[in-house]
């Protein structure tokens, strides 16, 4: 495809609070917005595919699906250099995937595997790829704020001309931390901006049943805003260019993105009780984010329908490989358990009794089991002998002063 | 040559500062006040407002910042004004901080000292006396340091601040104006203290008395009045609470047979509890009397006075503990 600019209109327009908004025109390339349609297809496939692995009890825990939201993370790693950083809660799969994680060890860590990005120690939530600068990867909704804004502290400290990218949903919006750090990135002029992917619902609770002000874009009251339209991966990409400049030049801004995610909040949740069936069919049809690009791709005569359907074909089967692949990767070693609890795993602390199931010992340890038990049952037998001996003495000394 | 705990903690503030780029302090009151224990004093002229960093009163938030800024390979220290305070914050101690390195496999490493004023004060009440050594030292991924002396100040500060990976960092407010003799080593830029490694500060034969903090000073006290009575104890002032030094734990009661331990903290779950299993699990067979513990009172803290001082070990408490030790008994006649 080629590389030559062409001028694409967002969807809706941008609603800013205290800050002239960007222009609606997105300078874009064929190449781009081909791009755009392959990576949120492979997302899209990841998902769904991940949903399946979850069913059939090969993934366990928490699995927090991203679906419905792939321009976020398309259009925000379409604005970025990877000097500028990203940090987001558990939804992380398609942002760790944008920053250049692979299929593989995504889907490794998923199942729990040794070629996982965390080696199998992570889980869903805790995807990372520090040398990419994607600093993960949260459970705790709301904690990645100030961590963000921590980061651009470093980036302003070390005297670098990058950004941190802060990812918060509409639910974490409400937590006290963010607006601590929000008003020392304020204070301190941070490079940090703050994108909150609005997918409607905190969990089960909707928006404007958690939020008194709905308008997530203002929340930051003397820290302007933007909103936008987040299943617009042009749109979204405008925005984070936008926002960066601003946030090098002037300190943090928010940036709500308008999304929706089709799953239901984690693997227990159907997503059905508290929203209904032809809501989600409705943003399906009219909003969804690869439905958009494809609309433009086509319109622009950038790639036919078949194109469009190989595309998609080779998503797919790039995914099923990676799965497969990561079937076959084994359950990390048990020597595992105690690696990485500190930088160089000094001080660490082993329980006497795990010392001896670690790798080099496995083949005795059943031995080893019969040496420990009859060590235990001589401490204990001197145990008895020592109390024997105390009791005597007792009522000896008992008998003493009775006679006394 | 004579230093406070306070110069001490400002020296190594000071030489750590200066030795790495990276290194800044962020926290309420550090930076124009001087520090609100005055341990930041003249940082500020001497590194400027980049890296001395006043804070709103917002513990949450600079903590997060600052876990961020060390993700980032920053190597911050964050004052609490009390470590009461961090409670605010301990979400990001122990989640954002202590757990991101194994959570990570290694790619996510945390190198951010907490440090600040632990334990009771005197006349604070309960919100503001409370010992976090047990709290903090249940967590994998930090390590947790308890400074007695100015040697220990200056040795165990300089190390967290080097050390990769989160340290708690807990001093004392009581202790921060007390003089210690430091040799020409310890003032020496190049010193540095190992994490992990207790010191004995007081051999004796006849009992272990494990201690940190505060309570090093009153166990020594207690030693010296027993040392009168024939007892001669051993003082192991830990240092280090985690990792703890449990080998050298352990060796001083193979020696003694016998272990008195001594914490302002409570005693359900604490310090002193740890140490007992230890060392039930390692030297059972040694022991010659039960283990006794010397801890806080199990109230939160009181205002009066006469109650505070109940509420927190006196070295009396001590001495008879240790009397009991030795002479089992003739303490149960004692008792009845």
């Amino acid at each position: 495809a080629s590389s030559d600019p062409i001028t694409v209109e967002t969807t809706l327009p941008f609603i800013p609070h205290n800050i002239d908004p960007p222009s609606r025109a997105v300078e874009t390339t064929p190449q781009e917005l081909l791009a755009f349609y392959r990576d949120m297809a492979v997302m899209r496939r990841m998902e769904i595919v991940a949903d399946t692995l979850y069913k059939s009890k090969l993934i366990r825990g928490f699995c927090h699906l991203y679906d419905g939201q792939e321009a976020v993370a398309v259009g925000m790693e379409a604005a970025t250099t990877r000097k500028d950083a990203i940090i987001t809660a558990y939804r992380d799969h398609c942002i760790y995937l944008a920053r250049g994680g692979t299929l593989f060890e995504a889907f490794s860590e998923l199942m729990g595997r040794k070629d996982g990005c965390s080696k199998g120690k992570g889980g869903s939530m805790h995807f990372y790829n520090k040398p990419e600068r994607f600093y993960g990867g949260h459970g705790i909704v709301g904690a990645q704020v100030p961590l963000g804004c921590g980061l651009a502290f470093a980036q302003k400290y070390s005297k670098e001309e990058n950004v941190t990218f802060v990812l918060y949903g509409d639910g974490a919006s409400n937590q006290g931390q963010l607006f601590e750090a929000l008003n020392m990135a304020a204070l301190w002029s941070l490079p940090a901006i703050l994108v909150c992917e609005n997918n409607k619902y905190g969990m089960g609770t909707a928006g404007w049943r958690a939020s008194k002000s709905s308008t997530y874009y203002k929340k930051g009251d003397y820290v302007p805003g933007l909103k936008v339209d987040g299943m617009d991966a042009l749109a979204v990409k405008q925005a984070c260019k936008f926002a960066k400049d601003h946030a090098i030049k002037n300190g943090p801004i928010i940036l709500e993105m308008d999304t929706y995610r089709y799953h239901g909040h984690s693997m227990s949740d159907p997503g059905s009780t508290y929203r209904t069936r032809d809501e989600i069919s409705g943003i399906r049809q009219e909003r969804d984010p690869i439905e958009r690009i494809r609309k433009v791709i086509l319109s622009y005569n950038l790639a036919n329908e078949k194109e469009l359907k190989d595309t998609e074909k080779e998503a797919r089967k790039e995914v099923d490989d990676a799965v497969a692949k990561a079937k076959e990767s084994p359950s990390p070693d048990p020597s595992e358990l105690f690696t990485n609890v500190y930088v160089k795993d000094l001080g660490l602390e082993v329980p006497f009794h795990f010392q001896f199931d670690l790798p080099p010992l496995e083949v005795y340890a059943s031995q080893f089991e019969i040496l420990i038990d009859i060590a235990y049952f001589c401490r204990y037998l001197e145990w008895i002998g020592k109390r024997l001996e105390q009791c005597f003495h007792d009522s000896k000394q008992l008998q003493a002063s009775e006679i006394a | 040559k004579e230093m406070t705990v306070r110069e001490a903690l400002n020296s190594a503030l000071d030489e750590e500062m200066s030795a790495d780029p990276k290194v800044f302090i962020m926290g309420e009151e550090v930076g124009e006040y001087q520090g609100a224990y005055k341990i930041s004093k003249g940082l500020l002229d001497k590194y400027g407002p980049e890296r001395v960093i006043d804070t709103p009163i917002t513990e949450a938030g600079f903590a997060g910042i600052g876990v961020g800024a060390a993700y980032y390979g920053l190597r911050p220290v964050i004052e609490f004004m009390t470590f009461n305070f961090s409670m605010q914050a301990i979400d990001h101690i122990i989640n954002s901080a202590a757990k991101s390195n194994y959570m990570s496999a290694g790619q996510m490493s945390v190198p951010i000292v907490f440090r600040g004023p632990n334990g009771a004060a005197a006349g604070v009440g309960a919100q503001h006396s409370q010992c976090y050594a047990a709290w903090y030292g249940s967590c994998p991924g930090l390590k947790v340091l308890a400074p007695y002396s100015a040697e220990d100040a200056r040795g165990l500060l300089k190390a967290a601040i080097r050390d990769p990976d989160p340290v708690v960092f807990l001093e004392n407010e009581l202790l921060y104006g007390s003089s210690f003799p430091v040799s020409a080593e310890v003032l020496d830029s190049s010193f540095c203290l190992p994490i992990g490694k207790a010191k004995i500060e007081r051999e004796g034969k006849d009992v272990t008395i494990t201690c940190f903090s505060r309570m090093v000073d009153y166990s020594l006290q207690a030693a010296e009045i027993l040392a009168k009575e024939g007892i001669k104890a051993e003082v192991i002032n830990l240092r280090s609470i985690r990792p703890l030094d449990r080998s050298t734990i352990n060796a001083s009661v193979r020696k003694t047979n016998r272990l008195v331990t001594v914490e302002e903290g409570y005693p359900q779950h604490g310090v002193g509890a740890e140490i007992c299993a230890s060392v039930l699990e390692d030297s059972f067979e040694y022991l010659d009397a039960p283990v006794e513990r010397i801890c806080g009172a199990d109230v939160p803290m009181p205002y009066a006075a006469n109650l505070e001082r109940m509420a927190v070990p006196q070295v009396d408490d001590i001495v008879r503990a240790v009397k009991r030790a030795c002479y089992r008994s003739s303490s149960l006649a004692a008792t009845a």
